[in-house]
């Protein structure tokens, strides 16, 4: 079975520094990968480089064998990679329930003309977009917020939000960018069993950014290490534990 | 001759326009405001070196002081009324406040001295001859005098304790406190010495164009204002370039093109800098972080 | 009844009642000399000054993006207005509308060319790169032939009546808000709210910030033929950096984000300058007070981001009716809470 996303030698340049060097991976369907390495290891470039918010200075990335590389971020998000940001950024002043129907922007396809004149299409499509929203809520039982301000929400359900969002655009990689950073060991342990249920329920691969190890060990299948951007190891779970190159980039190397 | 003529003649106007510039400049680059108040500053400056030396025959010497006095001062209380309950919140509801301070200063200097123009006598008379050209003394002082006063603002801003406490806070407001300067101080300094600039940037636009009147300041601040974003808005060696180069292309379109095209012209660098280079000649390009 | 409101075509039916009804109670106070010619003449001038307001909030509040150029877009429509109507014989109820739908095409086609490079700036920026534009279009149409130059457009037919800006005022009133209940408003307001968000959640943040930008001048383009027809001239140097000013100012009082807003705001900032017409010389001076005032105190405009919705309004009003009753009725025990 062909990998949903194939990604070949990312590489990019700030200044004369590599930030990315050389990434390559391939995500099976419904596979989890956890991306981890030190801080400014280059992990959230490699979102940025995927999401295209910065453009790659060399590389290839197919998904599902179209070349998404150098299109605009809200090609890449329609092609189907979605994905969360490390510092939450959420449409505060919205509702919960716009949030999630701004990301249902292109399940709907109603014109100009026909929102003006409040045209039969607008509220066949307006009424569709409110039902999956909500359900998409209930999945992960928010559907009750759905009328608050997105910022007034707890910081966990603010988190949750962004997956809910990034889920809605109709992903077929889901890119999360630390989803347990300030959480507690509880919900970081819900966070963990959300995760398996979105790829399940979802159908989606996703590839995930995490410090705290219990979470990434716990849900990923496969691991890749990270370290002045490049990749230093990969492998599952248990390998990576005991892989010296990893502990020697965590810790640096004894004698120091 | 001509070219030489035209280009004496920009030195002269984009001089003013670098010493307005530069308050612009000092103070975006320390609050992140468009100053909207700043040209009528000058406005407020330039009546009151004609009050004092045409209707209380006090001599230009101190006349001119007394205008930068008034002008910092003035400076200093619009930043602490107006500007500072509004440091925290949205930009936008800043830019209204400035445009609101604006109206309020042409207004009541209107109230004042009614809106007919003034006539404003050149304080520094006689005339001197380059070539077969005659200059106004006030040229060859402007000109002079606007060099000599940026050499010195570029010493104090590199050297003296406030000049580096200006760069520090403009750099990153919440550090410089953190690292123990007074930020308040600092910023009331910046309006202080930006307003005086522009009370000296006024007393020289007054010698050349001999007339003053309430809204004086809106073409004048904004051309300067276009002047700090060519140089790269909140740089200080920006500021006077950008001032300089407005003033020769000025100069030059009158004298090569038309007059009534050269504030076409000034706006249309504007944009061609902004889509070529948004931080201008000297700014730097800071990109969001994702 | 409760929630009958809460159906769409009942709250269609009572907004389009009410509206007719204001126009009847306007046209009778003008009819039976409630207001007399000086004060009815005055509801020219509110009613493009909301057009205009509206249409800034389009941009300043919803897309949050500052233009400073509104002016501009407005001297191009009117221009175009009155040049198109200057050059043809219509029946005047069909050569008023025709030029401002020209005025709106030609505004709002300027809002393509201009906003296409402006909009790749932001901030600050916009706001300075719209000033230059709008500066350009005023010394640009003040060195051409046939818009007259200096001396201004004279003699344009005095077309314009309240009856024609007030349809003017309801169908800007209903196309922004239409426009903003809608997947494509809610892609503009996105944009406001987290730019590089809205782009990751499958939004084109370009080609929304360029639609925003166009509607946004197509109506000040119809403001500007309004102007042009009521007034018969037209004189560049009154669309300069300033008049853009007075329009940002009614918004940003209003409430950046609030189309109810913007309507109150446009027609108190219109009355007030009459109102202290005794105060003549001071009055300038107390409006550009009371700015700063309210800047300070509310920064955030008079109405925030309100909307005023008829429906709502009655419906809440019913149910505190209803609770009311229900308290006096039901036992004394509910009377503390």
């Amino acid at each position: 079975m062909p990998p949903v996303l194939d990604v070949a030698s990312l590489g990019i340049n700030f200044g004369g520094l590599h930030a990315l060097d050389d990434f390559s991976v391939q995500v099976g369907n419904r596979e989890i990968v956890g991306l981890i390495g030190p801080n400014g290891a280059g992990k959230t470039t490699v979102f940025n480089l995927l999401t295209n918010v910065y453009r790659p200075s060399r590389g290839s990335v197919k998904l599902t064998g179209n070349n998404t590389l150098g299109k605009p971020t809200h090609e890449v998000t329609r092609h189907g990679i979605a994905r969360t940001f490390q510092n939450i950024r959420l449409f505060r002043s919205l509702s919960v329930m716009d949030n999630v129907k701004i990301a249902l922007h292109n399940s709907m396809n109603y014109s100009l003309l026909s929102a003006c004149l409040r045209l039969p299409s607008y509220w066949k499509q307006e009424a569709a977009a409110s039902a999956t929203s909500l359900e998409l809520l209930s999945v992960f039982d928010m559907e009750e917020m759905a009328g608050y301000p997105a910022g007034s929400l707890p910081y966990g359900a603010q988190r949750r939000l962004e997956i809910i969002r990034a889920l809605a655009t109709n992903p077929k990689v889901l890119l999360l960018d630390e989803p347990a950073a300030g959480m507690n060991p509880s919900e970081t342990a819900d966070l963990m069993r959300t995760i398996r249920d979105v790829r399940d329920k979802f159908d989606v691969a996703i590839i995930l950014i995490e410090h705290d190890m219990s979470l990434v060990m716990g849900v990923c299948e496969r691991i890749l290490v990270l370290n002045y951007g490049l990749i230093i190891a990969q492998g599952a779970p248990d390998e990576i534990r005991n892989n010296p190159m990893v502990i020697e980039a965590y810790l640096g190397s004894q004698g120091d | 001759m001509t070219f030489v003529y035209l280009m004496i003649i920009g030195l002269q106007i984009g001089s003013i326009y670098a010493l307005v510039a530069l308050g612009y400049s000092m103070v975006y680059g320390i609050v992140k405001l468009v100053n909207f108040a700043h040209g009528d500053i000058i406005m407020v400056g330039a009546y009151c070196v004609w009050y004092l030396t045409s209707r209380m025959s006090v001599p230009a010497w101190l006349a001119v002081p007394a205008a930068i006095v008034l002008c910092s001062f003035l400076g200093v209380m619009i930043e602490k009324i107006a500007y500072k309950p509004l440091r925290k919140s949205d930009r936008l509801a800043l830019l209204v406040t400035a445009i609101g301070i604006s109206l309020f200063l042409q207004n009541a200097v209107q109230i004042i001295f009614s809106a007919d123009p003034r006539m404003f006598a050149n304080i520094f008379e006689g005339t001197i001859a380059i070539g077969d050209r005659q200059f106004s003394n006030a040229t060859a002082v402007t000109i002079a005098a606007s060099t000599l006063i940026m050499i010195g603002l570029s010493l104090l801003v590199k050297r003296t304790k406030i000049g580096k406490a200006m760069r520090t806070v403009s750099e990153d407001g919440e550090a410089a406190q953190l690292m123990g300067i007074n930020v308040n101080n600092t910023i009331s300094f910046t309006f202080a010495l930006g307003s005086g600039l522009a009370a000296v940037g006024s007393v020289f636009y007054c010698c050349s164009y001999s007339q003053i009147q309430p809204t004086m300041g809106n073409m004048l601040g904004l051309k300067a204002f276009v002047a700090a974003v060519l140089g790269g808005i909140g740089s200080i060696p920006g500021a006077m370039i950008g001032g300089v180069l407005i003033g020769i292309t000025e100069s030059f379109t009158r004298g090569f093109i038309s007059s009534q095209l050269t504030d076409a012209v000034v706006f249309g660098i504007l944009i061609v800098v902004l889509l070529i280079r948004p931080s201008g000649i000297f700014g730097r390009n800071i990109g969001e972080k994702v | 009844m409760p929630g009958l409101l809460k159906r769409t075509p009942v709250r269609y039916a009572l907004n389009a009642a009410v509206a007719a009804g204001f126009y009847l109670v306007i046209m009778s106070l003008i009819g039976g000399k409630v207001l007399n010619r000086y004060q009815a003449l005055m509801l020219i001038p509110i009613g493009y000054n909301i057009i205009l307001a509206v249409s800034l909030n389009l941009t300043a509040g919803f897309l949050g993006q500052l233009p400073l150029g509104h002016a501009g877009f407005m001297s191009v429509g009117g221009y175009a207005a009155a040049l198109f109507s200057m050059s043809v014989s219509l029946p005047p109820n069909i050569e008023l509308p025709a030029a401002l739908v020209i005025g709106f095409t030609v505004a709002a086609l300027f809002g393509v060319l201009i906003g296409l490079p402006a909009l790749r700036l932001k901030g600050d920026y916009l706001a300075i790169i719209t000033l230059g534009f709008g500066e350009i279009i005023r010394v640009i149409i003040l060195n051409l032939k046939f818009t007259g130059g200096a001396y201004g457009l004279k003699g344009i037919g005095r077309q314009t009546t309240v009856t024609w800006v007030y349809i003017s005022v309801l169908i800007t009133l209903y196309v922004i808000s239409a426009l903003i209940k809608s997947r494509h408003g809610r892609a503009i307001i996105s944009i406001r709210e987290d730019e590089i968000a809205a782009e990751a959640s499958g939004i084109p943040t370009t080609y929304y910030k360029v639609l925003a930008f166009t509607v946004s001048a197509g109506f000040a383009g119809v403001a500007g033929g309004l102007y042009a027809h009521y007034l018969s001239i037209l004189d560049p140097s009154t669309f300069g950096f300033m008049r853009s000013v007075e329009i940002l100012v009614i918004v940003v009082l209003g409430g950046l984000g609030s189309i109810f807003g913007s309507v109150i705001s446009a027609a108190a900032l219109t009355i007030l300058p009459e109102l202290l017409r005794e105060f003549a010389e001071y009055r300038m001076v107390i409006y550009s007070l009371l700015l700063v005032t309210v800047m300070i105190f509310k920064p955030s405009g008079l109405c925030g981001r309100y909307e005023f919705s008829l429906g709502d309004s009655i419906d809440g009003l019913c149910a505190a009716i209803r609770a009311r009753v229900l308290k006096r009725g039901g036992g004394g025990d509910a009377s503390c809470s």
